[in-house]
């Protein structure tokens, strides 16, 4: 089954998404999701940016080698860029598979490497200044668990 | 016509800008004509470079030719 990856520059709709998701694999023994989205605690605004040659092929890549991991009905990883304020949704991934631990897996899977492998930068304003952030060792660390 | 440079996350504000035409030539030749500081946040250990949009697993004997474009890639923050 093909996977749906997408760069969206504008509103992610996580509830509009998910429907697609589902009614395209209605046959599916199950469906997990994540949604990350803008923490708020400080941060006023959060600016995503991308490599174009390689961010969205990277994604694609990612989507394929959970299929070839985990036995999956399809995966939807769909990430913002530009800025965005607190409480949006910058990341929804989800799984869709015959039985539930290939699905949960696959996701946590593609979140691990978004976070700390793929090809974007994010930085965030704060009290009026911006800041580049890079990952924290706890996402290397959730990275490497995987082998 | 130029080489570019291009300048991904903390290395843009090393630079000031998120591209900088340059003229084409050795890598080395072209990072002699940037400032010392950003040459050396460019060669930084933890930065990958992209010749064209293909990652470089060798650093060693890059040439930017007419039009080529070079991405400096600092470590990622998705998610």
């Amino acid at each position: 089954m093909a996977n749906t990856v997408r760069l969206l520059d504008a509103v992610l709709d996580p509830a509009r998404e998910l429907a697609l998701f589902h009614a395209a694999h209605a046959e599916s023994g199950g469906i997990t999701s994540f949604l990350g989205q803008v923490r708020g605690q400080g941060t006023e605004l959060l600016e995503l940016r991308h490599y174009a040659p390689l961010t969205l092929p990277g994604m694609r890549d990612l989507a394929q080698l959970c299929q070839s991991r985990w036995q999956l009905d399809g995966m939807l990883i769909l990430h913002r860029t530009g800025q965005l304020a607190p409480g949006e949704p910058i990341v929804l991934v989800a799984a869709a598979a015959p039985h539930r631990r290939q699905a949960f897996a696959a996701t946590d899977y593609a979140m691990d490497h978004l976070k700390s492998e793929s090809w974007f930068w994010k930085r965030e304003r704060r009290a009026g200044t911006w800041q580049w952030i890079e990952p924290r060792p706890d996402d290397y660390a959730a990275v490497q668990r995987w082998g | 016509m130029a080489a570019r440079l291009v300048f991904l996350g903390r290395l843009e504000d090393a630079a000031g800008c998120a591209e900088r035409e340059v003229a084409p030539g050795p890598l080395e030749a072209v990072l002699g004509t940037l400032e010392p500081d950003l040459a050396i946040a460019l060669l930084g250990e933890r930065v990958r470079m992209a010749h064209n949009g293909v990652l470089i697993a060798e650093r060693g004997g890059i040439v930017l030719g007419e039009g080529d474009e070079l991405a400096f890639l600092p470590p990622v923050s998705g998610g």
